[in-house]
Order: C-alpha cells, then sequence, then structure tokens
C-alpha cells in the first residue's frame, strides 16, 4: 500500500517520479474502474503531462511535498478545464470554467489530478446509487455499495486509483463511505475549508475534506485544503494550522466520551463489537471511557431531512436550461421548459429531496418544519456541548450497518435516511467528525469507528486517530480486486 | 358616495456602488450584454455571494438621514422563483429582519385644487436585494436573450406606510424620496436608466371607513409623470368598479404609458409563493455602533437642515430657500455664488430667475450651466455696484452664457456700463421733456405714474445704459 506520505518521502528522496506514480494510479484504474465504477472523468494524458511537468519542476529545484503526488477529486469541486457534473445528467456537459478554493489549493500544493470520482447526485444519497453514471462498487464486496456520498472517492483510495481523493460531508458523505470502504477521512468543522466553487447541496450543512488510508495522510491533506477564503461568507477567519502537529501526542489522560443513544437499539452487533474493541485499544492506550448522553439524536434525522432538502430546493433552483447545463430538446413555452429539462435532468432522488424542501419551505408549514427543525439544530448542538464538558473526543460507531448490497435498500428511502443517525447530529452542530477503519465483519465488510471532536479540534482527533493506528493495521489492509 | 385614495409606495432605487452588492463586477450601465458578470452573477455551480460593504454604507446613510432605526442586525433570506433573467432561481433581499426600520419624510404638496401644504409620511423599512438581469425579447426571431449585466446591482427597496391620500401626494413623496437619496448620493437618480423605480399600492374606501380597501399594485414606475397617470387612471377604474357593484381583486398591474390605462399581471391566486428563508450562504449582517457613528458624521447637511441655515444666514423667504434646497448641486451653486461676493438675495433671484429657466429651456442641469457661480457673481457684484441696471444684467448674462466672457469683459467691451454722468444725462432728460408737454400735466395734475413713461423714453434715449434712478430724480426735479 501506499500512503500520500510514502509517496512525498519517496518522491523527496528521489526514490520514485510524479510519472512512476501517476502511471501506477492509472495502470490501477484501467484495471479495475470498469468493474468499479468509482470515476467518472480520467484523464490519462493530461495527468501525465502533469506529472512529467511536475518531476521537471522538482528536478529543477521546487521543493513542495506535494509536488507530482496523484490526487483524485470528487466530481463536486468545480475546476477549471474539468467536467464537474456533480453525479448528475443536468451537468454532464458542464465544463467548469472556473475553479473552487479547494481545487485551486491543491493545484497550488503541487498535487497532479488523475480523475474525478463519482458521486451520488449532487451528493444527495448514502449509497452512490444515484449517479447519473451509475452505481459505484464497494471494493470489498462488489455486491455491496460503497456508501456515499463521496462513495467514488471512498472505493478509489481504498482500490489504490490514488493514496488521497477529496470528498464532501453533509451529512455523513465522508465519513459512512469512509467507514464502509475500509479508510480514513475526516468533515472539518464547518467553516474550515472553503465552500467557494463546491457544488452546494445544503450550503449549511457542506464541508470538504480529505479521504485517505491514514490519520497522517488526511491530516497533510487537510493543510492544504483548509483555510480562510473571503470569497466564502461562511468561511471561519481562523488562523492557519497544521494539522499534522498532535499526531505524536501520547493518549495518555484522554477523556472518551461514549453516547448511550449511539449504542442502542438497532446497531449491528458485529459493528457495535469492533466498537468496542476500538475502545479497549485506546483503553490499552491510556484514555479513560466516560459515559455521555447525547438525548436529541434521534431527532437529527428528522431535523437534518427538513434542513438539508429546505436548502437544496434553493441551491438546484439555478439549474434550469437558461445558462448552461442540461435544455430538453423538447419545445413548448418558458414553463414547459423549465419542467421538461429538470424532469429530464435531475434523478429521483434529487427530485425528491428538491420537493421535500419546496414543501417545507412553502407558506403555511414553514414555522411548523423549517422553523422547528432550526429549533431542534440548536438543540443538538447544546447536546455535545454538555457532552465536551465531560469528555476530549465522543467515540461511536459511524453507521449502524456495514454496506448493504446494491438495490437492497431502493424502495425504501425511509430506511436509508434512518442509517445516516450517527453521522447527521455533527454536520447539524458543526462539528468536526472522522472515520477510522476499526475492523471487518463476517461478511467481510469494513467496520469505522467515529471520532467527534469539538470545534478546531481536528488536530487532536487526527493525533488520536494517529495513535492508533500506530497499534492497530485495519487501515492498512486492502481489499483483493 | 365620496371615496378616499389610500396610496403606499415601493421604491427601488439602485445604490451607486462601482461594484455590484455580492460580486466584484462592474455595475456600469450600457456594457455589451453579459460582459459584467462574475460567476456569481450567472450563479455558476458554487459560485457564492459576498457583502458589498458600500450597499451596507449606503443603507445606513439613508436610514440615518430619515431618522430610522439602523438594524446592528439584520438577515438576507432567499425570495424563491423561476424567471430566465434570475439567474440563481432566487433573489437574496432582506425579509424578516431589514436593514432600515421606520423613519420618516417631509413632503411639499401641490394638490390640483387649492393651497400647497406640508405632510410628514412615515416609512415602514428599507432593505438591501440585488437587481435581476433582464430579458430581451427584440433580434432573437422567437426567442428571448438574456443579459445577466445588471443581475446583482445593488438596490434599496424602500417602503411607506400607506398614508398618501391622492396622485398629488405620491409623485410629492416620490419626489422628495428621490431628492434625499440623490442628496445624500446613494443613488445616481438616473430613472431612464431604472435607477429610480416605484412600485404603487392603491386602493379606495368610502371617506369616513376605517378599515382599508383591496389594494392593486402598479408595478414598476419609472417617472413621477407616469405616478401620477396610473393613479388617476387606476383610482377612477377601482371606483367605477365598486360603483358598478364588483369587488377589487388584490392583484399586480402595469401602467401602458402609450393607453395611460393600467392592466392586470397577475391576481391574487397566481401570486407567488416565494418560500422564503434565511440565507444559508450569508452570515447575518451585523453593523457595529462606531459603524453608524462614523456614517452619521460623514453624512452631508441634509436639505431641511439646509433649508433653515439659508433662511437664517442669507435671510431668504422659506420658499426660497426650498427652492435652492431642490438638489444639493443647486444649493452648491447658490452659496458658490454668494461666496464669491454676490448680494445672496439678488443670486437667489437670479438662480430661480433667468438661470434655472434657460437650464430648462436648454434640458441642461445646473451641473451644465455655461456660466459658473464665478461668473454669474461677477454679474450681479455690477448690478450691486450700479454698473449695470437690471434690464442690461439680462443681456449680459445672454451674452455670458452664449460667449464664455466675464460680465466685465462683455460690459466694457460692448459699452454697456450705466450712464450715471448727470449731464449726459442731463440732456436727454431735456430732450424727452420737450417732446412730452402732456405727461408732463399729468404729473402736475397729480398722477405720479406719469412720469415713469418718460423714464422708459430717457432709458430708450440713452441707449439702455441710463440709471433709471437717477432719470426720474432728474426728470421729477425738472417738472416740479
Amino acid at each position: 500500500m501506499n500512503t500520500l506520505k510514502q509517496q512525498i518521502d519517496a518522491l523527496a528522496a528521489g526514490q520514485t517520479t510524479s510519472v512512476a506514480l501517476v502511471s501506477e494510479c492509472l495502470k490501477q484504474i484501467a484495471a479495475h474502474n470498469s468493474q468499479l465504477n468509482a470515476l467518472i472523468t480520467v484523464d490519462a494524458d493530461k495527468a501525465l503531462a502533469a506529472a512529467a511537468a511536475a518531476d521537471a519542476a522538482r528536478a529543477a529545484g521546487d521543493t513542495r511535498p506535494m509536488l507530482g503526488v496523484p490526487l483524485i477529486h470528487k466530481d463536486i469541486f468545480c475546476h477549471e478545464g474539468w467536467k464537474t457534473s456533480c453525479g448528475s445528467k443536468m451537468l454532464d456537459n458542464f465544463i467548469a470554467p472556473y475553479s473552487s478554493q479547494v481545487a485551486e489549493n491543491c493545484d497550488a500544493a503541487g498535487f497532479v489530478v488523475v480523475a474525478r470520482a463519482n458521486m451520488d447526485e449532487f451528493a444527495m444519497g448514502s449509497a452512490n446509487e444515484n449517479s447519473y453514471y451509475g452505481a459505484v462498487k464497494n471494493p470489498w464486496d462488489q455486491k455491496a455499495v460503497p456508501g456515499g456520498s463521496s462513495g467514488g472517492s471512498a472505493a478509489a483510495v481504498a482500490a489504490g486509483f490514488a493514496a488521497v481523493a477529496t470528498g464532501t460531508d453533509t451529512g455523513g458523505s465522508i465519513r459512512q463511505p469512509a467507514a464502509f470502504c475500509g479508510i480514513t477521512g475526516i468533515k472539518p468543522t464547518y467553516g474550515i475549508v472553503s465552500r467557494f466553487g463546491m457544488v452546494a447541496y445544503a450550503s449549511s450543512l457542506d464541508q470538504g475534506g480529505p479521504m485517505a488510508h491514514t490519520a497522517e495522510d488526511c491530516a497533510l491533506m487537510l493543510n492544504v485544503m483548509a483555510g480562510f477564503d473571503e470569497r466564502d461568507s461562511t468561511s471561519l477567519e481562523h488562523a492557519k494550522e497544521d494539522y499534522t502537529r498532535d499526531l505524536a501526542t501520547p493518549l495518555a489522560g484522554l477523556k472518551i466520551g461514549l453516547p448511550r443513544e449511539y449504542f442502542a437499539e438497532g446497531l449491528d452487533t458485529e459493528v457495535a463489537a469492533a466498537i468496542k474493541a476500538a475502545v479497549e485499544q485506546y483503553k490499552a492506550l491510556g484514555a479513560t471511557i466516560v459515559d455521555i448522553s447525547l438525548p436529541n439524536t434521534k431527532l437529527a434525522i428528522p431535523s437534518y431531512y427538513v434542513i438539508a432538502p429546505a436548502e437544496a430546493s434553493s441551491n438546484l433552483s439555478r439549474f434550469d436550461g437558461v445558462r448552461y447545463g442540461h435544455r430538453t430538446g423538447k419545445t413548448g413555452n418558458l414553463d414547459d421548459m423549465y419542467e421538461q429539462t429538470r424532469a429530464e435532468g435531475f434523478g429521483t432522488e434529487v427530485k425528491r429531496r428538491i420537493m421535500t424542501g419546496a414543501y417545507v419551505l412553502s407558506h403555511g408549514y414553514y414555522d411548523a418544519y423549517y422553523i422547528k427543525a432550526q429549533k431542534v439544530r440548536r438543540l443538538i448542538a447544546n447536546d455535545f456541548q454538555a457532552a465536551f464538558e465531560q469528555c476530549d473526543v465522543i467515540m461511536g460507531p459511524v453507521t449502524p450497518t456495514t454496506a448493504w448490497h446494491i438495490g437492497e435498500k431502493n424502495a425504501d428511502p425511509i430506511a436509508v435516511y434512518l442509517e445516516d443517525i450517527y453521522t447527521l447530529g455533527v454536520n447539524l452542530a458543526g462539528l468536526p467528525g472522522m472515520s477510522v477503519p476499526v475492523g471487518f465483519a463476517s461478511n467481510g465488510h469494513p467496520i469505522g469507528l467515529q471520532i467527534i471532536g469539538n470545534y478546531f479540534s481536528e488536530a487532536k482527533m487526527l493525533g488520536v486517530a494517529h495513535q492508533y493506528q500506530q497499534v492497530t493495521d485495519w487501515h492498512s489492509k486492502s481489499p483483493a480486486l | 358616495m365620496k371615496w378616499e385614495v389610500v396610496i403606499g409606495l415601493e421604491v427601488h432605487t439602485q445604490l451607486t456602488t462601482k461594484s455590484k452588492i455580492f460580486s466584484a463586477a462592474s455595475t456600469a450601465f450600457g456594457a455589451a450584454p453579459n460582459t459584467q458578470t462574475a460567476v456569481v452573477d450567472i450563479a455558476l455551480p458554487g459560485a457564492l455571494p459576498v457583502m458589498n460593504r458600500g450597499a451596507v454604507e449606503r443603507a445606513i446613510q439613508f436610514g440615518l438621514a430619515i431618522g430610522a432605526k439602523v438594524n446592528r442586525k439584520s438577515i438576507f433570506a432567499r425570495k424563491n422563483y423561476f424567471y430566465p433573467d434570475l439567474p440563481k432561481g432566487y433573489q437574496i433581499s432582506q425579509f424578516e429582519l431589514p436593514v432600515v426600520e421606520g423613519g420618516a419624510i417631509t413632503i411639499q404638496v401641490q394638490p390640483a385644487k387649492g393651497d400647497p401644504y406640508e405632510k410628514v409620511i412615515n416609512l415602514t423599512r428599507a432593505h438591501l436585494e440585488e437587481d435581476a438581469g433582464k430579458s430581451v425579447h427584440e433580434d432573437f426571431h422567437g426567442a428571448s436573450g438574456i443579459d445577466l449585466n445588471r443581475a446583482g446591482t445593488p438596490l434599496l427597496e424602500i417602503v411607506s406606510e400607506p398614508e398618501m391620500r391622492s396622485a398629488a401626494e405620491a409623485v410629492a413623496y416620490a419626489k422628495a424620496l428621490y431628492s434625499l437619496v440623490t442628496w445624500i448620493g446613494i443613488c445616481d437618480g438616473n430613472m431612464q436608466e431604472g435607477s429610480f423605480r416605484c412600485d404603487v399600492n392603491v386602493s379606495v374606501r368610502p371617506e369616513g371607513q376605517a378599515e382599508f380597501g383591496t389594494r392593486r399594485e402598479i408595478k414598476n414606475l419609472n417617472s413621477f409623470k407616469f405616478i401620477e397617470q396610473a393613479i388617476k387612471y387606476e383610482v377612477q377604474w377601482q371606483i367605477d368598479e365598486i360603483e358598478s357593484g364588483r369587488k377589487i381583486q388584490q392583484a399586480t398591474i402595469l401602467f401602458d404609458p402609450d393607453s395611460g390605462e393600467t392592466r392586470m399581471m397577475r391576481s391574487k391566486e397566481d401570486a407567488h409563493d416565494y418560500r422564503y428563508f434565511p440565507d444559508p450562504d450569508l452570515p447575518p449582517l451585523v453593523i457595529s455602533e462606531e459603524w453608524i457613528e462614523r456614517v452619521q458624521r460623514e453624512l452631508p447637511e441634509l436639505p431641511v437642515a439646509m433649508q433653515a441655515r439659508f433662511a437664517e444666514q442669507y435671510g431668504l423667504s422659506a420658499y426660497d430657500a426650498r427652492t435652492l434646497t431642490a438638489s444639493k448641486e443647486l444649493a452648491a451653486f447658490f452659496e458658490a455664488t454668494v461666496a464669491a461676493g454676490a448680494d445672496a438675495k439678488l443670486a437667489a433671484n437670479w438662480i430661480m430667475g433667468d438661470i434655472s429657466a434657460t437650464l430648462n429651456r436648454e434640458e441642461k442641469t445646473i451641473a451644465d450651466s455655461p456660466v459658473n457661480a464665478e461668473a454669474l457673481a461677477g454679474l450681479i457684484k455690477r448690478i450691486s455696484d450700479n454698473t449695470i441696471n437690471n434690464k442690461t444684467a439680462k443681456d449680459v448674462l445672454k451674452k455670458m452664457w452664449e460667449s464664455g466672457d466675464a460680465a466685465d469683459v462683455i460690459i466694457e467691451r460692448d459699452g454697456l456700463k450705466q450712464e450715471s454722468d448727470t449731464g449726459a444725462i442731463e440732456a436727454i432728460v431735456d430732450a424727452v421733456l420737450a417732446a412730452n408737454p402732456k405727461a408732463i400735466e399729468e404729473y402736475r395734475s397729480g398722477k405720479e405714474k406719469a412720469l415713469n413713461a418718460l423714464v422708459g423714453q430717457v432709458m430708450k434715449g440713452s441707449g439702455g445704459k441710463a440709471n433709471p434712478g437717477m432719470a426720474l430724480e432728474l426728470l421729477k426735479k425738472k417738472v416740479g
């Protein structure tokens, strides 16, 4: 297995070249992407040219550590000259004419983009079955889903298409696919990573973050992705941090809160066992365990599925066929054009959420749904703050079960929504959360441990995860492809 | 039955910022279509709005100028609807918590019949929002073009209470508001380019009835004349409807300046549900006390204060003070004329008289006046020191207007200096008296005015240069 850190070191030591790394990625992609369908766009020529340029720059004295390292972007980040489809027919013909802050930051660090990852359409989904480009398959079990919405990114990293990928997380879309695919991913504090140029699903919840094999790689990658951006008014004016600074910090005295509600009815016994084993490992590393309560956990689901669709219904109004993207070929008046364009351009789940969102915002329902959901959101945030008075980090499962089978839950969207119970609260509260691989179920599907920290505690969380990864090897397992 | 008219206005004033309210694109008018558009203005996926503090500053200026409450915290909301010139599918506006609340404006009303009067109109609120683009229907052979240059232009929507009771009051309010926003410089006032647009809510009710009638909203009037015409037509239409036994239905209507009529755009049933909610891309707009204090300090002297000062400092009548403060430019011209040495009352008369009349005739503003304040003062000084008389001064001004020469140059060159040499005038007086024995007789029999006609003849005899006061004095002396 090749980690980002290993690639950085090998490049710096002159043991490999960007062309060699990129070629290896392209080889792996050529061998396995047709089965996994993890990628929407692969541009070998562009990637190899960029790799050659990176090697030349390095030879000429450029010492940027990430120079020439292969990277895969989730197809949600606008990147000038790249198709940015967001997994939708609506944007199948959209070549981004500008770059997101995340893409700019990665370019500035010297990364070479080899491909763009598949995803649930407009980041709506928990199984990556809602993509116009077809379902992504889990590298550990190709009959299983990889999770979503960043399922393509997670599958790509697990399959060795690149050591790192970007993802976004609105209700668990980094953590849940990371858990399902046995990799590490972190959703930072809301406002740490700029949303500029990241196609919006639910603006008050969306947050970009890294997906990689190890916590150390996530820390290195977050150093590149994070930073104040005046082009995003919700970006936090927070001093630049080094997210690797706590990697070596010992865990003696760490207080880990285990929320009762995360271990209650509905949690698969194998997942529960793996989480318990991980907690035992943390005790061995010197941590102490605190029993905590997040009493409004259950309310996260209805609250999220009001707020996120409400914002989405408005955010997706711009896809109207007027200026870019899909436009119906049928003729008619203006309303016909809108209706046909959107009927043809959006998939079922996107339509469901737009309609839900329009409904909860409409006159006469707004107070009962949207305002109520915002009040619940505040309660959930308060729960976490109360919990952090008792502990340093919170741990629990990322998901109630491991990856389910493709098609298994298609008839029941609510069943899929319920799978998000442990991840949604973090987004509603704006907190950082991460997923760390901690084992496998008997069916061979990976299991993820969720670590939730207080605002701006990413460095601490990454250290907590890194220390665990120093004494375990779940993160270094590779699927047999 | 006698009917009472109830009118409220919603005025969209385009703010004078160089860049748009949520992007760095230029707001300049008249560029080639879609050339002044940032990613936000064409609503590319992932584009995000960033508040232009200049627009906020102008809203604060307005709030302070009308004595309103400037909210320390206000909220931007999304108003959702589909239209091709609305690129995001929503307009960013303010809904529940606007930046400015309350305030009042004093208006001067000149009714169709009766004396002019003053009235105070209370304002409900003023809020910041973005303008939409434009649909262009010509030249596209059955299709429509979209120009998004205007999309994202900052607007301050100013909403009045329904306190106007006639078309004249509505026009007076619109004019007072126009004068104020241009005075404080937050709006360029270019009505042809849409910088100041009015939506007028009109209803009627039987005189003495407390509750309001059902209103109809006339959209997008961009001239004071149209406001007046549209209201007059609409009021009569509503009265006719009710008197014919029909009920007024709430509706949005358009005024057609060609026919002078209003027509329905959409009824209440077709009204949009805009699904307002706070824009999650923009944090609440927080305005610090220091910011408000600084804007207050930098606010220019407002028309009402300036009127009082003009009356006090220059001894002008209330009417003159009000007329001279109709615009900041006019007031500045007056003060510059006085500062250059002109007598204040003469300056007021000349600016409100010949200067304004000539500017109006030539469709120029005071800023384009070919005779500037110093030049005018040069002329007025020559009236005050009796170098020329009033009548000659009018001719001199005309020549100044055409040639750009100074008054003194023209007086000297054309020999227009008033004749104050007693000997020279005396000779003319003698000649005039000799030719008008009848007038002398009349004067001696008590008709004082008889001599005035003779003054005119003396003036004529002197080629307009005689000092008329001196001529009259001489005539009296010789006859009496």
